[in-house]
C-alpha cells in the first residue's frame, strides 16, 4: 500500500475507480436502518445509474440519492458505469422536491465518471436536466449534504453536488472533466491523462485547500481494503455536519434563510481572478475565495 | 460603444499580430455551408447571414452587441476583472496565463465574456455576451464572476437580463473552480428570479458542456439562432464513445425546438425585434415606444471573417 503522502494524482484516480471500492448502495446499506428505493422520473423512464429513496439515517428520515456503479461487469453495463441519463437527474430532482415537501434533509452520494454522453441522452435534454438540478439545489429549503465517494466527474457529478456541506473521501477525485477528456482537449492526446490529473488538482487535499469542498474524510486504510471502516467514518462525518446545519435550519424561517444565504455566499465566492483597481495608478490585486 | 475594446490597450494588437493588415476587408466572403461568395459589404448588410443558404456566421461579442443595442447605449461593466491562475496550470511547457495573454492578443479581447447594460428600443437590460474566439468562450472564474455581478446589478437596477452564449464548455485550466461557476451563475440567476426579473437566453453556435448545462438553459425564454449546434456532449465525443451514427440535423437549434428543449429559433434579421417584443411583454404596462436606430454592422470595425471562423482551441 502506498503511503498517503506519496500517492500521485494518478494513483488517486486509479483508487477512485477501484472496482472493490464501496459504491452508493454499500454506503446506504451500511449507514441507514431502512431504505425504500423509489423509481422513475414520472416522465419517460427509470435510470439504474441514479438511485434514490427514503431512508432512516441515525434516527431521522432522509431522502437519499446517488450515482450507482455496478459490482460486476454485467451490473456495470446495466447501470451504465454510473453515468446517469436525463431520466436519472429528473428522478433525483423529483426526490429532492419531495425532501423539501416533507422537510427531510437530503443526502447525495457522488460516484460517476460523468453524465451519459449518448445520442438518446442528448435527445432527452441531458444539459437541460443537469442545469435544472444545479439550479434546483441552489435554493432547496432543506439541509443538504453531498459526499464524493469515488469519481466526481464534471457536470454529471455537480447535478447532485450543490449542497450546504460537500464532503469528500481522501482517495476520491472531483474534476471539471475526466482526466482523459481534459488531456484530449488540452494536450490533444487522451493518453496524457496522468498529466491532466496532476494539472487539474483533482485530489481532496487540494480541493479542501482551495475551499471547494468543506471536509475531507480520511481513508485509513484505503476504502477498497476496508470498506466497513470507510463507511463508518463517512457516517460519523455526515452525522456531525448534518447536525450542524440542522441546528440552524430548525430555528424556523430565520434559520432556513440563514442556511440558504450561507449556501449562496459559499458558491458566490468560488473562483479566483485579478481585478484592476479604479485608482489612477492601476494596480493588480489577487482576489481569492 | 466603438471604444469597447480600445479601452484595453494591452489587448490591442500591433505589428505582425494585426490580422487585419494581412487580410483586407474588401474581399469576398465564402459561405462554409454552400460555398457562395458574397461581397464583404453585402455580407455585413445581411448581418453575416449567407444570402443564398441562410447560414448564420458566428458573430464576435462586439458585433453581437452592435446588432442588439440602440446606438451608443451599451455601457460595459467589470472590464477590469481578468484571469488568474489558481492551479498553476502548465501544459507542454506553456503556462496558463501565457496562453491567456496570447489569446487576448489574437482575439483582441480581455476574456471570453463581456458584460454590461444596453437599451433595446429604449428598454434597458443587463447583458452578457461571450466570444468564441477567446479560448472557445470556455467558462472560468472571470466568466462566472462577471455573469454573477451582472445578475446582481440587474436586480439592483430592476432590469431584465439577456445572455448570449456560445461556448465549448467549462475552462479546463481552472479545474474544479470552473465547474463551480455552473453553481455560482445559476445561484445568481435565482436572485434575479426572486426579484421577478426575466432572463432571456440566446444560444448561438456552438454551445456545449457546462454552459448549456447551467445558466444558459435556466431561463424564462430560450432562443437559438438557426442552425446553431447546441448540446451537452460534442458530436465527436458521442460518436467515439457510443459508435452511433448521428442523424442529420442532430443538435441543431431546429432539433432542440422539435424535442421541446427551446422556445424559439430566431433568425438574425428579426432577432432584435423578437427580443424587443419579449422585453416589452415582460415589462410592466407602459406607452408604446418607437423602434430606435441601431448601428449597422458594416460600420463596425471588424476582424476578418476568416479569423472569426477559426476555431479557437479551449
Amino acid at each position: 500500500m502506498l503511503d498517503t503522502e506519496t500517492r500521485s494524482p494518478w494513483d488517486r484516480v486509479l483508487l477512485a475507480r477501484h472496482a472493490n471500492r464501496p459504491h452508493t448502495l454499500s454506503f446506504i446499506r451500511g449507514l441507514c436502518d431502512e431504505f425504500v428505493e423509489l423509481h422513475g422520473d414520472r416522465t419517460a423512464g427509470d435510470d439504474p445509474a441514479m438511485i434514490g429513496g427514503l431512508a432512516r439515517f441515525r434516527g431521522r428520515t432522509v431522502i437519499v440519492v446517488g450515482h450507482q456503479k455496478g459490482e460486476s461487469t454485467r451490473e456495470n453495463l446495466e447501470r451504465n458505469f454510473g453515468m446517469a441519463h436525463p431520466e436519472g437527474y429528473r428522478k433525483a430532482l423529483r426526490l429532492m422536491r419531495q425532501a423539501e415537501k416533507f422537510s427531510m434533509p437530503l443526502l447525495a452520494f457522488i460516484d460517476t465518471p460523468g453524465a451519459d454522453p449518448g445520442l438518446e441522452s442528448e435527445e432527452h435534454g441531458q444539459a437541460f436536466a443537469i442545469a435544472a438540478n444545479v439550479f434546483g439545489m441552489t435554493n432547496l429549503r432543506i439541509p443538504t449534504l453531498s459526499v464524493v465517494i469515488g469519481e466526481g466527474g464534471s457536470g454529471g457529478a455537480l447535478a447532485i453536488g450543490v449542497a450546504d456541506r460537500v464532503l469528500m473521501l481522501e482517495n476520491a477525485i472531483y474534476s471539471v472533466a475526466s482526466p482523459e477528456a481534459c488531456a484530449a482537449i488540452v494536450w490533444k492526446d487522451a493518453s496524457r491523462a496522468p498529466d491532466a490529473a496532476a494539472a487539474m488538482r483533482v485530489s481532496a487535499v487540494d480541493l479542501l485547500e482551495f475551499g471547494l469542498i468543506d471536509e475531507m474524510i480520511a481513508e485509513s486504510p484505503a476504502a477498497h481494503e476496508d470498506p466497513q471502516a470507510t463507511i463508518a467514518a463517512t457516517g460519523d462525518a455526515i452525522e456531525r455536519n448534518l447536525a450542524e446545519i440542522e441546528a440552524i435550519w430548525k430555528r424556523g424561517p430565520s434559520g432556513e434563510r440563514e442556511l440558504l444565504d450561507a449556501r449562496y455566499a459559499k458558491y458566490r465566492a468560488m473562483g479566483r481572478w485579478q481585478e484592476e483597481t479604479t485608482s489612477l495608478v492601476a494596480s493588480l490585486t489577487l482576489v481569492t475565495t | 460603444m466603438r471604444e469597447l475594446f480600445r479601452r484595453q490597450p494591452k489587448f490591442t494588437p500591433s505589428g505582425d499580430d494585426d490580422l487585419r493588415s494581412n487580410l483586407p476587408d474588401d474581399l469576398w466572403v465564402k459561405c462554409p455551408k454552400c460555398g457562395e461568395l458574397t461581397y464583404h459589404k453585402e455580407h455585413l448588410r445581411a448581418l453575416r447571414v449567407c444570402v443564398r443558404c441562410g447560414h448564420h456566421f458566428r458573430l464576435s461579442a462586439q458585433e453581437r452587441i452592435e446588432l442588439l443595442a440602440d446606438v451608443d447605449s451599451f455601457e460595459e461593466w467589470d472590464a477590469g476583472v481578468t484571469t488568474a491562475d489558481p492551479l498553476g496550470f502548465v501544459a507542454d511547457g506553456e503556462a496558463y496565463l501565457d496562453k491567456i495573454r496570447l489569446t487576448g492578443r489574437k482575439s483582441r479581447l480581455p476574456e471570453a465574456l463581456i458584460s454590461g447594460k444596453l437599451q433595446i428600443d429604449g428598454r434597458p437590460a443587463a447583458v452578457v455576451v461571450t466570444d468564441f474566439a477567446f479560448l472557445g468562450a470556455s467558462m472560468g472564474a472571470v466568466y462566472g464572476e462577471k455573469l454573477a455581478r451582472a445578475c446582481e446589478r440587474a436586480v439592483d437596477e430592476q432590469m431584465p437580463l439577456l445572455t448570449v452564449s456560445a461556448s465549448g464548455g467549462a475552462r479546463m485550466q481552472e479545474g474544479l473552480f470552473s465547474l463551480m461557476q455552473m453553481a455560482k451563475t445559476t445561484a445568481a440567476l435565482s436572485r434575479l428570479g426572486d426579484a421577478r426579473l426575466a432572463h432571456i437566453s440566446l444560444l448561438t453556435d456552438p454551445c456545449y458542456g457546462g454552459v448549456t448545462a447551467s445558466y444558459a438553459t435556466v431561463a424564462d425564454v430560450i432562443l437559438a439562432e438557426p442552425g446553431a449546434l447546441i448540446g451537452f456532449a460534442g458530436p465527436r465525443v458521442i460518436e467515439q464513445i457510443t459508435r452511433q451514427k448521428l442523424p442529420p440535423g442532430f443538435q441543431t437549434a431546429e432539433f432542440l425546438l422539435s424535442h421541446g428543449m427551446i422556445d424559439i429559433v430566431a433568425p438574425r434579421q428579426s432577432l432584435t425585434s423578437t427580443i424587443s417584443t419579449l422585453l416589452s411583454l415582460y415589462a410592466a404596462p407602459e406607452p408604446a415606444r418607437k423602434p430606435q436606430r441601431r448601428r449597422r454592422l458594416e460600420t463596425v470595425e471588424l476582424a476578418t471573417a476568416s479569423a472569426r471562423e477559426d476555431r479557437s482551441d479551449a
